[in-house]
């Protein structure tokens, strides 16, 4: 009997974790690009600094763990990881927000579960969620889009404003946020909010500049769906809870209306959370059941701590909480193995 | 109506025993290793935390109040606690006793849970009828049992993890206890 190795045609798909990222990374790239047009270079920044401290820190971590730093560098996850907190970030903020958020996303909430792959929580909104907690004055700082500010800051004035010399003040360029003004308005119907608030009155559906964003990362999302790197079930799941929360109490826009479905889906950080972050295949849940369970939890948080919370964009706090529940979802919705009658868990004693 | 959902909404998410309040901590930690017995005990808790609202709001409107002896809080809400605790240990023991025998020296320790005493002294304090102390009490218990049985789930994954050796095992479920409470600060707000 020969015992030839190589018998079926073993396929093979040449993907690696980089690859993987790289591919993440490039889906964001309609999105940065709109939230360049609207914001200005502030974003580009924010990305940059986000990256060298990641880098810096997880270099420095594996080294300490004496393992092989090359490798651990080479597999992009820590920059993915910055590249999206420094999305999530409001653009022209100090310098040293984007250094402790990227900080403690790869020490706190990566290394210290032991890297990548084993962290239950998603790094980049912990780091969010971190600096929204202790810095909040800085953190709800949103530069207004460029057309309303009369053009947004040039490269000499994103510098001034994030490494803090010369005379420049973020507050002459902040504006409220669409979800800001929807969530604090009591007295005036939505359509009138509408027509008195330039953001929302120049912009088609959710407020000028944040429609964009979101549209292109929602073309980045699509086509991370179609290179398979994702799978539908979560973003689905989370972008439909959240529609039909939003239709439910949406009351056509009495001035106690908390916003119109498509307000929430193309305003705030919808489409990012819902393509990038909670897709992440470590922090969320695993089998495709469970998938849509984490994302409707998702898109009922998000609702809620918008709607009554005292936080206008939940999408941070909602993922965690999420992430802090996927381990029992999964619990709950183990797939049948072939070959048995039932879903079994792992630490289910043997059938005898 | 509206007040008691009210009630429930703050114990269960807003002020969260656990994670908001920090109390009964020790049981979070202590029995969060295996789901099984997380289960076991929220369910031994709620039963307590709800009996023991019940009686304190009893004792304290019936005893305490009538005689003028509330200085005599705090020691005889503790009496009331050990009370329904034992009551409790002896129930499961006869109906469980795999239970029983799992849960071992936490169930009695339920009577030093600060949760159950934080309960019962905050219901006095925030002047609760009858029925919001049996309310207020029933979801404290479901917040705590809400939290200990996802932090279970957790803690048997995070037994795979290559968590570097300096944090394994309780410094590793601290930091995930306060990666957890800085989340559930997003719920403020609410109520």
């Amino acid at each position: 009997m020969s015992l030839m190795r190589a018998t079926s045609p073993h396929a093979r798909a040449g993907d690696s974790t980089a690859k993987v990222m790289l591919q993440v990374a490039a889906a964001t790239l309609p999105g940065v690009l709109a939230l360049v047009i609207y914001f200005g270079i502030g974003v580009l920044i924010n990305i940059a600094l986000c990256s060298i401290t990641a880098l810096a820190c997880e270099a420095a971590i594996v080294k300490l763990r004496q393992r092989p730093v090359a490798f651990y560098l080479k597999d992009c996850s820590a920059f993915v990881t910055a590249l999206l907190l420094g999305i999530a970030l409001p653009p022209y903020c100090p310098w040293w927000l984007p250094v402790i958020g990227a900080s403690t996303a790869i020490v706190l909430a990566k290394h210290l579960y032991g890297g990548m792959g084993y962290n239950p929580f998603n790094p980049a909104m912990v780091g969010y969620v971190v600096l929204l907690i202790s810095f909040p004055v800085d953190m709800t700082r949103w530069v207004g889009p460029a057309e309303i500010i009369n053009g947004a800051p040039g490269i000499d004035e994103a510098l001034s404003l994030v490494f803090g010399f010369g005379g420049y003040n973020v507050d002459g360029f902040t504006r409220a946020t669409p979800l800001d003004i929807v969530r604090l308005n009591e007295s005036v119907l939505l359509s009138q909010l509408y027509a008195t608030e330039p953001v929302l009155d120049q912009g088609t559906v959710a407020g000028l500049g944040w429609e964009a964003a979101n549209f292109g990362f929602l073309i980045g999302g699509l086509f991370l769906l179609f290179r398979r790197v994702i799978t539908w079930h979560a973003p689905v799941a989370m972008l439909g809870t959240l529609t039909l929360m939003s239709l439910l109490f949406y009351d056509s826009g009495s001035s106690l209306s908390e916003g119109s479905p498509m307000l929430h889906l193309f305003s705030g950080a919808t489409m990012l959370g819902a393509f990038f972050i909670i897709t992440d295949p470590v922090s969320g849940a695993t089998s495709n059941k469970g998938r849509l369970t984490f994302g409707a939890g998702v898109g009922l948080l998000v609702y809620i701590i918008r709607a009554w919370g005292s936080y206008p964009d939940a999408v941070a706090f909602a993922v965690l909480l999420m992430n802090f529940a996927a381990p029992t979802i999964d619990n709950y919705t183990l797939p049948r193995t072939y070959g048995h009658k039932s879903a079994r868990r792992a630490t289910d004693l043997e059938e005898r | 109506m509206t007040e008691f959902a009210v009630i429930l909404l703050s114990t269960i998410l807003v002020n969260n025993y656990v994670l908001v309040q920090f109390l009964g901590l020790c049981p979070f930690m202590g029995v969060s290793n295996k789901l099984e017995t997380a289960v076991g005990m929220a369910g031994a808790t709620t039963f307590v935390l709800t009996l023991a609202s019940i009686c304190s709001y009893l004792v304290n409107t019936y005893l305490l109040e009538p005689f003028g002896i509330e200085y005599l809080r705090t020691i005889s809400f503790i009496l009331v606690i050990a009370v329904v605790v034992q009551f409790a240990r002896m129930f499961i023991q006869k109906t469980s006793p795999l239970m029983y025998k799992v849960l071992g020296v936490f169930l009695p320790l339920i009577t030093t849970n600060c949760a159950v005493l934080g309960v019962a002294l905050q219901n006095t304090m925030k002047a609760h009828n009858f029925l919001q102390s049996t309310l207020y009490g029933f979801g404290a218990a479901v917040g705590f049992s809400l939290i200990l049985i996802l932090f279970a789930s957790m803690r048997e994954r995070l037994f795979a993890a290559d968590v570097p050796q300096p944090f394994r095992g309780a410094a590793i479920g601290m930091i995930t206890a306060g990666l957890m409470s800085l989340a559930f600060m997003g719920f403020s707000g609410l109520v």
